[in-house]
């Protein structure tokens, strides 16, 4: 059995490396004679080796072409040395761009990493055998690691490959010197992008192989788009530009948070002052809710402050309900059926204790499909009472005493203003916290606690324990 | 410029190679009905772009054009997290704004406490390439997973000598490698995408598979939930270039995006739920509208060249940060289209990047084995 590593660094047929056609055409126009990088020949060791491109030329051409800032060209001149379009003459390992005079040469187009030619194994062993052949023991070790796998791996091929790599290095030596040299600077070059030194990163590393099997089966979809409705533009759009200018003062990124960024100050008082169960919440939070209702009940805090309302207003079994019907649709499978009796002894039946207002269609079509209760068996009651809450409920909410008082309770707390020692302490006494695991049990515990209390009293159970005075 | 000499028979061996794939395995197809489907596809898709194309009245940055400019925008990295031996794969925040999960390409799963900088859980998977990880909602648990093809969850405890691995749950089976997962509203459920071209929803206690979602032609590389009050829709993105928005209960696809040259490397709600944004290895990033049916914009410049794998918006959804296959992060502008600032740090791509909870900072994970907290 023939086993074959082909570790294929340039897709065949997948457009995944199209940077590279992008990157190929800026390379061609560098190397331009007239527009592009100034070359000139350089002597190396004896040899003079022509059109030789120094660093901070590759550089300053990028900034120029590309109109970016020295820091950006420095990274894209690193990409053009990682993939192998570029390549060092004299640290030829260190695959970076180095603004200086150091100097680079191009690579030969042949050796470009294009998309149909991968670096297979065989043109490998062909190469490292051949280097073997001019000179024993110039293999590095990494290389030699490689030739002893490859020798192991293609045995049955090895006559070919010998024969190759003698046939390549006669006809190397009738070459004049400085061919010979800029050809074996541009094949080492091109081995070390495609087979990278030990604990080095390969520019040409694109991850895992991704599969594809276009097929689509496009025409009912498409049918179905025409007949859907859209918005227009300008009302879309629109929404997107109030949404950004509302939360503005919301986003820490863009207006600092108060008292400070944890992450900056290294001072965690901002989580602190934000916790679920704080007393006092901050302004900023307060502000938040009036956003949206959606706001309101995503915040923890903003979502107990409206229960408080709910109690006062004795409507308290909306909000009980959503919170039950969204338990039941993203909690487990098995317990679908109890949660569903649940619900409809505590919130549906005739006479339920917290029985929820809804229209008599919508009530009839839950309870007939809570016969086969599945997860979404309460949608349209939940959307009826959400719907409920967030256009009536909600703005009572937010003209209320609870409301305004809260507004008027809640804390500004003062911009911290470190100096540079504080800051240092800061750091080194970062606040640990609270896991997360012991806040949820804590949770748990309390939404236990409050089920219970709100349970409804059962009167025969009292008597029997004679717990009730029937005097 | 010289190149080496190649014999004739490897030449002959280089063409044998170069027989394509899509050769061997081509049917029969009767002519005429595939030409005819083409063309009822060509028609339709020109009348839907058509019927878009009547309510499309304004442009982005022209709604834009009252808002004002950000100022000059300075971002550095805060924390450097350092304890990966491989390649940063993906990472997730925890809901309490400060922890973090990430997974690399050796199999190993290290929950980091991002603030003090210390590892507080580690798991090691039976596979290699953990491509996908999560932070459950009650943050007492992780969920991982990656070429085993399986998307697994293991609670987290408060011992730290406790042996992670021991309670491990399987909960999703792909016929391929697991690209993204995420959790639900609650521990009780993972969405999952795979390369098989599905994605899937399950439940966690009983590991059943709740629905399935068929729509991609290829690979499914990212998903992201909906934010929203409805809570009912995810997108997805795969190497079809398409990105899908899904119906959770049914299993439909509602609507679809393919505007993108190449793989669709992540997706990312809008903060409203109303829109999404996605990056893509065709060096661009595109907001998409939901409710306009579509694309509103393109962020990319002449000097971005390569892919971008993740992108996030920032809490208020002014900001896109994309994180790119050239080592940096680009942050853009999402109303006006320009780009506002770039960032440079890492030493190999960027591959995942995600905003914490709180909006406060963002976190980068990369192939030179850290994870950077931008502030």
């Amino acid at each position: 059995m023939t086993i074959r590593t082909l570790r294929d660094h340039g897709q065949h047929y997948r457009p995944r490396m199209a940077c590279l056609k992008k990157v190929e055409a800026f390379v061609v126009e560098m190397q331009d004679p007239k527009s592009g990088v100034k070359a000139s020949d350089q002597k190396l060791n004896i040899t003079s080796i022509p059109h030789v491109i120094t660093g901070q030329d590759i550089l300053a051409w990028i900034v120029t072409k590309m109109k970016v800032t020295t820091e950006e060209a420095q990274a894209f001149g690193t990409m053009l040395v990682a993939y192998g379009y570029i390549y060092p003459l004299q640290n030829h390992r260190k695959l970076v761009l180095v603004a200086d005079s150091t100097l680079y040469r191009f690579q030969t187009p042949y050796f470009w990493p294009v998309q149909k030619w991968p670096a297979e194994d065989i043109d490998y062993a062909i190469y490292l055998a051949k280097r073997n052949i001019r000179k024993k023991g110039m293999l590095e070790p990494y290389e030699q690691e490689h030739y002893n796998n490859l020798h192991k791996w293609m045995n049955y091929k090895w006559d070919f490959i010998v024969m190759q790599a003698t046939e390549q290095y006669k006809a190397s030596k009738e070459r004049k010197k400085p061919d010979r040299v800029v050809l074996d600077c541009q094949e080492r070059a091109y081995w070390i992008v495609h087979r990278p030194p030990r604990r080095t990163h390969s520019g040409m590393d694109y991850g895992l192989d991704r599969l594809i099997d276009p097929n689509a089966e496009e025409n009912i979809f498409l049918t179905q788009a025409l007949m859907r409705s859209a918005v227009k533009s300008s009302v879309s759009l629109t929404a997107f530009v109030k949404y950004v200018t509302t939360h503005h003062t919301h986003d820490p990124l863009l207006t600092n948070p108060v008292p400070s960024n944890p992450w900056i100050t290294d001072n965690d008082e901002f989580w602190q002052l934000n916790m679920r169960n704080v007393d006092i919440p901050t302004k900023l939070s307060v502000e938040r809710w009036a956003l949206s209702f959606w706001e309101l009940i995503s915040d923890q805090r903003g979502r107990a402050d409206f229960k408080l309302f709910l109690k006062k207003e004795h409507s308290g079994e909306n909000m009980a309900f959503y919170e039950a019907a969204e338990e039941m649709r993203w909690g487990a499978a098995t317990a679908i059926p109890e949660k569903s009796q649940f619900i409809f002894n505590t919130f549906l039946k005739p006479g339920a204790p917290r029985w929820i207002n809804i229209d008599g269609r919508t009530m009839g079509l839950t309870v007939k499909g809570l016969d086969c209760p599945h997860r979404y068996v309460l949608d349209a009651a939940q959307t009826h009472i959400f719907l409920l809450m967030k256009k009536d409920t909600f703005y009572r909410y937010l003209k209320s005493p609870v409301y305004k008082d809260m507004q008027k309770k809640a804390l500004v707390p003062a911009p911290h203003n470190f100096t540079d020692a504080q800051l240092e302490a800061n750091a080194k006494n970062r606040n640990p916290g609270i896991s997360p695991i012991v806040l949820w049990q804590q949770q748990e515990a309390e939404k236990a606690a409050a089920a219970v209390a709100a349970r409804p009293i059962d009167v025969k159970a009292m008597v029997a324990t004679n717990k009730l005075d029937r005097k | 410029c010289v190149g080496p000499i190649r014999t004739a028979s490897l030449l002959s061996q280089r063409e044998h190679l170069s027989l394509t794939p899509e050769m061997a395995t081509q049917e029969v197809q009767p002519n005429e009905t595939l030409s005819n489907l083409k063309a009822e596809s060509d028609t339709l898709k020109t009348k839907l772009e058509d019927e878009r194309a009547k309510l499309h009245d304004v442009e982005l940055h022209q709604v834009a054009e009252k808002v004002d400019g950000l100022g000059q925008f300075i971002m550095k990295t805060r924390r450097t997290l350092k304890g990966h031996g491989n390649k940063v794969l993906c990472m997730d925040w925890c809901k309490d704004k400060r922890r973090i999960v990430s997974s690399s390409q050796d199999g190993k799963v290290i929950v980091w406490d991002a603030f003090t900088t210390n590892k507080e859980h580690a798991v090691t998977m039976p596979c290699t390439w953990v491509m996908a990880c999560a932070y459950a909602p009650s943050g007492c648990a992780v969920a991982c997973g990656g070429l085993d093809n399986k998307c697994s969850v293991y609670p987290l405890s408060l011992d730290k000598n406790e042996n992670l691995a021991a309670k491990k749950k399987s909960v999703a089976m792909h016929t391929n490698y697991l690209s993204a997962c995420s959790f639900t509203n609650s521990d009780m459920q993972i969405l999952t995408s795979s390369g098989d071209g599905t994605c899937a929803l399950w439940d966690v206690e009983s590991g059943q598979l709740l629905q399935s979602f068929h729509g991609h032609a290829a690979d499914v590389l990212c998903l992201d939930l909906a934010p929203s009050e409805t809570g009912n829709t995810f997108i997805s993105g795969g190497c079809d270039k398409k990105a899908n928005v899904w119906d959770m209960r049914s299993g439909q696809c509602i609507q679809s995006f393919e505007t993108h040259e190449s793989d669709i490397n992540s997706v990312r709600y809008y903060p409203s739920g109303d829109a999404f944004a996605s990056g893509s290895d065709d060096a661009t990033c595109r907001l998409y509208d939901l409710r306009a049916d579509r694309e509103v914009a393109i962020y990319s410049k002449e000097s971005i060249i390569f892919g971008a794998s993740s992108v996030d918006f920032s809490l208020s959804g002014r900001l896109l940060f994309g994180g790119y296959n050239d080592y940096t992060i680009n942050v853009w502008d999402v109303l006006k289209g320009t780009r506002v600032s770039i960032l440079f740090g890492h030493e190999n791509r960027v591959s995942a990047l995600r905003v914490s909870p709180d909006g406060t900072a963002f976190c980068s994970g990369s192939w030179d084995h850290t994870l950077r907290v931008w502030a």
